[in-house]
């Protein structure tokens, strides 16, 4: 039992906003018609899937969240946009109101089964924690325990980038 | 005072994973350009890593695990933002759009 005023409420309302900014920004990414506004609304959801990681007590991964997904990935999605220039508010009309609430209708029966399955599932508490996941325990794990996973993902990433300049390559001198 | 101690709770987490997940699934089938639906695919990665580390802060016994799975989501989240938006850079070189359904040249 906390009231309000004290650090425990007071990060309690914080959380509550953090949630409130996550699936406000969720709703902007999938339902604004013009492109540069979803990719806002997908900066503003991760910022806040980055805050819910600071209360998972990984303030680490929070950092990376932003680092990545809001300076890396959204900036690129805004340069693919600048480049591509797509036309989604040209010709309105054309959404088709039942494939809009088909797939309303699939996602809803989606979470809803989720939903029901976490609230209902009794999840055991581990007996005991080994280590209190901290940056060095991260840091000594990649390169000990997942270094193989680690070097895999090396490799991934650059064929991703060598890939990415090929197909970006492609039909260039046809112009 | 029981919804500020909301974030201290599994299942908060995991509702708020099912919805991003499920606010993902609802834009890849209702989006018509590319770009779109590699909003929407972040959006389902983003909903799958939340559910990864709130199960490796509150249920495992190494709570390294579910970080370090987070990590290889966003790498191979990048790899495949990286390919996807130069598929569709290439796509619009070819047919001057994005949109999915001018891209009809297989359909019989």
């Amino acid at each position: 039992m906390s009231s309000l005023f004290t650090a425990e409420g007071l990060g309690g309302l914080l959380f509550l906003f953090i949630v409130a900014v996550t699936l406000a920004g969720g709703l902007i990414a999938t339902n604004s018609v013009r492109l540069p506004r979803a990719v806002s609304g997908l900066a503003l959801c991760l910022i806040g899937v980055a805050g819910l990681y600071y209360y998972l007590s990984s303030p680490f991964l929070a950092a990376m969240e932003i680092l990545i997904y809001v300076g890396a990935v959204c900036v690129t999605i805004v340069f693919a946009i600048m480049l591509a220039d797509p036309c989604d508010e040209k010709r309105p009309g054309r959404q088709n109101a039942l494939s809009a609430a088909l797939s309303f209708g699939v996602a809803g029966l989606l979470v809803w089964g989720l939903v029901l399955l976490a609230t209902t599932t009794m999840w055991p508490a581990p007996a005991v924690k080994i280590n209190e996941g901290s940056v060095k325990v991260i840091g000594e794990s990649l390169l000990t325990t997942y270094s193989m996973v680690f070097e895999l993902i090396s490799v991934v990433l650059l064929m991703a980038i060598i890939g990415a300049l090929a197909l970006a390559r492609v039909g260039r001198d046809k112009q | 005072m029981r919804i500020l101690s909301l974030g201290n709770t599994l299942e908060t987490y995991l509702v708020i994973a099912a919805l991003l997940f499920g606010l993902g699934i609802y834009g890849l089938l209702n989006r018509r350009t590319l770009i779109g639906l590699l909003i929407s695919a972040e959006l389902l990665l983003s909903g799958a890593s939340l559910n990864f580390m709130a199960f490796g802060r509150f249920l495992a016994p190494d709570p390294t695990t579910g970080q370090v799975f987070t990590l290889f989501i966003m790498g191979i989240a990048a790899a495949e933002a990286a390919i996807a938006l130069s598929i569709i850079i290439a796509v619009y070189r070819n047919y001057k759009s994005i949109d999915t359904e001018d891209l009809e040249e297989l359909q019989g």
